[in-house]
Order: C-alpha cells, then sequence, then structure tokens
C-alpha cells in the first residue's frame, strides 16, 4: 500500500491537547487539502509526520512504511516543505541542494543530475550560482520544493507551503504542486488555512482544535468553500462552548 | 554505510563553507588567543616562575606554558560556537532539514560534532602557526602527534556544547550558559597556571581544577606537542567526551518530547 494513513493519533502539549484521536488518509496521487485555522494542530501532526517527535497514540504510516517501526524507510519516501524555512541563506541554490542530497545519500553524478532536473521541474535552473540570500520569498519556496523532490519521494508533504507569499505565487505554487499529484502520482498532503489553495476534486480534511471534522472529496471550492468551512469550525466552537 | 558517509562529508562541506564564507571568522578566532599570547603573557612572563615539570625539561617562558592552554581555549570557543549554531538552526528552522534526514539521530548529531571539530583543529593549527612565528615552537613530530588529541579534545568540549543546547530553547539563554561555563571551565583548568601552582593557592582550587575534564584535554594536548602521550588525561577527555555525547543524545531523543521545542516547536498548534 502507499500513500498516507493517519490512525487515531493523539498528542499533548502538556495538558493541552493538540491532537485528538485524528484519523484520515490519502490515497496515492491524491493531492490533500489539510485545512484548519491557526491552533487546529496541522504542524503538530507535521512534526509527527516527519519523525521529529513521536505520538503517544495512534499509528502513521507513510508510503507503507510504519513511522514508528520504520521511521528511516518512511523518512526515505517522504518529501517534506516546513513552514518555516529551512534553507542555509548563507550557501548558494546548488549547495543547498547538495547538502540535502547528501543528507538522503545521493551521490556522485547521480545526485547531480537529481538536483538539476529538480530545479528544471520548479524553474530554477538560472538561479544555481546564486545565494539563497538573494532569492525572494517565492523562489525561496520554490527552492524547498525542488529540493523535497529530489530524492523521487512518494509522499510530499507541505506544511502552510504559501505563507508569505503574494497571490499569483501562491497560485503557480498550488497549481504546480496539484500537478505534481496528478502527473507523477505523489501522494501530496498540504496543510493550509486558506480556502482558495483548494481545487474542485482534492481530498479534504477540515481539522478543528485538534479534531478532524470532516474528511472526503471537497465539497466546493471558493467563497462556498470558505463559508462551508467557517461553518464547520464556527460550529465547533459553539459545540465547545456549549460543552 | 555509503549513506551515512555522504552525510557526513555534506555535513562537514556545509559548515567549512560557512566557515571560509565568512570573511573574518578564522581572523576573529585567532585574535582572542593572540592577545592573550601576546599581551597577557609577555607581561605576567616576569611575574610567574614556573618549575620544570613534565613534559618540560628545561625551565620555560610562561608563553611557552600558555600554548596548549590557548589551544585549549580556540577548541572550548569554538565547540560552544558550533554548539550555538545548532541552537540558530534549530530557530532557523535548518534543523529540522538535519533531524529529518533518514538516518539514524546519534550519527548526525555526531556528524555535525565532527564537523565542527575538524573546524576547531583547523583553527588551532593557524594558530600553533602564528605561535611558531612568534618563537614558540614545539618538536616537529608534535605538530603531528597533536593532531588526534586535537581532534578528542575538540570533540569532548563539541559534545559538551550539543548537550548542553540539547537543554535550551532559545538564542538568548544560550549566551548566558556560555558565559556559565566557557569561562569557569577555562580559568578553572591548567590552561593558564599549572595544577601545583594552583595548589599553593588553595587545595579546592587546585581540586577542581583537576576534576575539570577541560584540564586534562589541554593537558593531552600539552603532552601530545611534546610526542608524550598522557594517557590518564587522554582517558579522562575521552570518557567526559562519551558522557556529554550520552546527555546530547538523550537530550535529542524525539521519544522524550523535548526535541520538539528545540526544532522549533509547532508553531500555530
Amino acid at each position: 500500500m502507499s500513500g498516507l494513513s493517519v490512525r487515531n493519533v493523539t498528542y499533548h502539549w502538556g495538558r493541552h491537547r493538540a491532537l485528538d484521536e485524528v484519523s484520515f488518509d490519502v490515497a496515492p496521487g491524491a493531492f490533500c487539502a489539510l485545512l484548519g485555522p491557526n491552533g487546529a494542530g496541522k504542524s503538530t501532526l507535521f512534526g509527527l509526520l516527519t519523525g521529529l517527535f513521536r505520538p503517544e497514540r495512534g499509528k502513521l504510516v507513510l508510503a507503507g512504511h510504519d513511522m514508528d517501526r520504520a521511521t528511516r524507510s518512511a523518512l526515505a519516501v517522504t518529501g517534506v516543505v516546513f513552514q518555516h524555512p529551512t534553507l542555509d541563506l548563507d550557501l548558494s541554490v546548488w549547495r543547498n541542494m547538495l547538502y540535502f542530497a547528501g543528507l538522503q545519500g545521493l551521490t556522485g553524478r547521480g545526485m547531480r543530475g537529481r538536483a538539476e532536473a529538480a530545479l528544471a521541474r520548479l524553474g530554477m535552473e538560472e538561479r544555481a550560482g546564486e545565494k539563497v540570500r538573494a532569492l525572494n520569498g517565492g523562489h525561496r519556496r520554490r527552492l524547498e520544493i525542488a529540493r523535497a523532490l529530489m530524492h523521487d519521494p512518494q509522499v510530499l508533504l507541505l506544511d502552510e507551503p504559501t505563507v508569505g507569499l503574494d497571490a499569483p505565487t501562491r497560485h503557480d505554487l498550488t497549481a504546480h504542486v496539484h500537478a505534481l499529484a496528478r502527473d507523477e502520482g505523489l501522494s501530496v498532503l498540504w496543510a493550509t488555512h486558506l480556502t482558495d489553495e483548494v481545487a474542485p476534486g482534492d481530498h479534504l480534511v477540515i481539522m478543528h482544535k485538534g479534531r478532524v471534522l470532516e474528511e472526503g472529496r471537497t465539497p466546493a471550492t471558493g467563497p462556498a468553500l470558505t463559508a462551508h468551512f467557517l461553518a464547520m469550525t464556527g460550529r465547533a466552537v459553539r459545540a465547545d462552548e456549549a460543552a | 554505510m555509503k549513506h551515512a558517509l555522504s552525510a557526513l562529508i555534506s555535513i562537514c562541506q556545509r559548515e567549512g563553507l560557512r566557515f571560509f564564507g565568512q570573511t573574518g571568522r578564522l581572523v576573529a578566532a585567532l585574535v582572542r588567543p593572540l592577545i592573550w599570547l601576546f599581551v597577557f603573557a609577555a607581561g605576567f612572563r616576569a611575574a610567574l616562575g614556573l618549575s620544570i615539570t613534565p613534559p618540560y625539561e628545561t625551565y620555560i617562558t610562561f608563553e611557552t606554558y600558555i600554548v596548549p592552554g590557548l589551544v585549549g581555549m580556540i577548541l572550548l570557543f569554538n565547540g560552544m560556537q558550533s554548539s550555538l549554531s545548532l541552537v540558530m538552526d534549530r530557530e532557523l528552522g535548518t534543523m529540522r532539514l538535519l533531524l529529518t534526514a533518514p538516518l539514524p539521530r546519534w550519527w548526525l548529531l555526531t556528524c555535525k560534532l565532527i564537523a565542527g571539530a575538524l573546524m576547531s583543529v583547523l583553527q588551532a593549527y593557524a594558530f600553533l602557526a602564528i605561535a611558531a612565528l612568534y618563537g614558540i615552537r614545539f618538536p616537529a613530530l608534535g605538530y603531528l602527534t597533536v593532531a588526534p588529541v586535537l581532534l578528542l579534545a575538540a570533540f569532548m568540549v563539541g559534545a559538551l556544547g550539543i548537550a548542553l543546547s540539547s537543554t535550551i530553547k532559545q538564542l538568548e539563554n544560550f549566551a548566558g550558559v556560555m558565559n556559565f561555563v566557557i569561562f569557569p571551565m577555562f580559568f578553572l583548568s591548567s590552561a593558564l597556571y599549572p595544577l601545583w601552582k594552583m595548589a599553593e593557592a588553595s587545595a579546592l582550587l587546585h581540586d577542581i581544577c583537576a576534576a575539570n575534564p577541560f584540564t586534562h584535554a589541554v593537558e593531552a594536548v600539552r603532552f601530545a606537542l611534546y610526542v608524550q602521550p598522557n594517557w590518564f588525561a587522554l582517558g579522562v577527555t575521552v570518557a567526559a567526551g562519551l558522557v556529554f555525547m550520552g546527555i546530547a543524545l538523550w537530550g535529542y531523543d524525539p521519544g522524550r518530547g523535548m526535541v520538539r521545542q528545540k526544532a522549533g516547536g509547532p508553531a500555530g498548534s
């Protein structure tokens, strides 16, 4: 089995329950939008999916590899773009790619070929010699996505990758990653709080306060989805207050 | 194995590129020990008499005595700075990239440690070269035999730095710990004065200095520069390095959940 599976995952920050029995699946080649307001638990879930810390309860399986039992195998088939930039600003674009390649165990000509191909895929090949510090926010994000794809992952995790970007750049990046899922069979988990990044046909998981409120095919897009999302999360808030 | 090696090379290359890319970092690293050598040691030469103790076979000037201690100072400051970069990496997010590589965490931290130690050794040799030009020379073979000892000593202080960084959440806190660790470690050691000199001043001070692992790192370097092994000092240095590394690995264990803060925390969650 490939894709991504999250089963009954629970996690606390001290007394605060950040994730409460979270479960959902992402099929191979599917683009899954993980939609939730700030504090929904999206980044906590990403921390667990990338092995930075372990869930107290539950199971995470990435492309068939159990994150708890086979952490390294799971990480080897996963590409990650974190919410906060993870680039070395003082190194060139090319050196950042090679550094990551080394961490992934890629060496020699194969490594260079993959780095070139990954940069070309995101239209970054002409910027290879530039210092990352000189790149704008959009190009830095493109570079992070290019880097995350260098080792041919089966699962791509992106935690609010468009934060701080202007509308056209956001649109381009979202469209590009949708195309990656469609054309290359990547299972994509795209965390966001912006409903306009969800496309028709996407798998949708709505989270609020550590719980999954809804999972399934996107019921609507654009303003209708925004209204639906607000209604869902607003309803959850009212239910919490009543309880 | 190939994967582990490629990660080690990549991490060392990154450290080297960052080091040589920041113009003036080598100069800045050397200024401190050189001031100690040219100003402090020169001034103390007349005031301080040193008797003949191993590894010295004749009377030596204070400058000659202090050079291994200043080499230790370079290793200590650089080891801590390397750990400081870990805290910065954590705040900047690059630590997440390192910790999510499909390799054992202990190996990733060891790679970081080796890379930092290599940079330290490079700076130590640059300092020894300037000291030689100034007239403080050691047996030619000593420059070779000191290399592995420098690496071990750099590894030990670097592991201490990583262990400290695993318990610190913010860069500002780390600066405070630097003052509480570096200065006591340096001054309460045999870097500036021999232990017997300390004993003359205070038995307690002597005991503290003798228990300080940095003292043993400096002594191991001092003996190695004269092509003499000091097995006890080496043993203490290695043992202390292993203990510090154990604490560092414990601190960065994902099962403990502490790493969640160190890795930058779950913004917005």
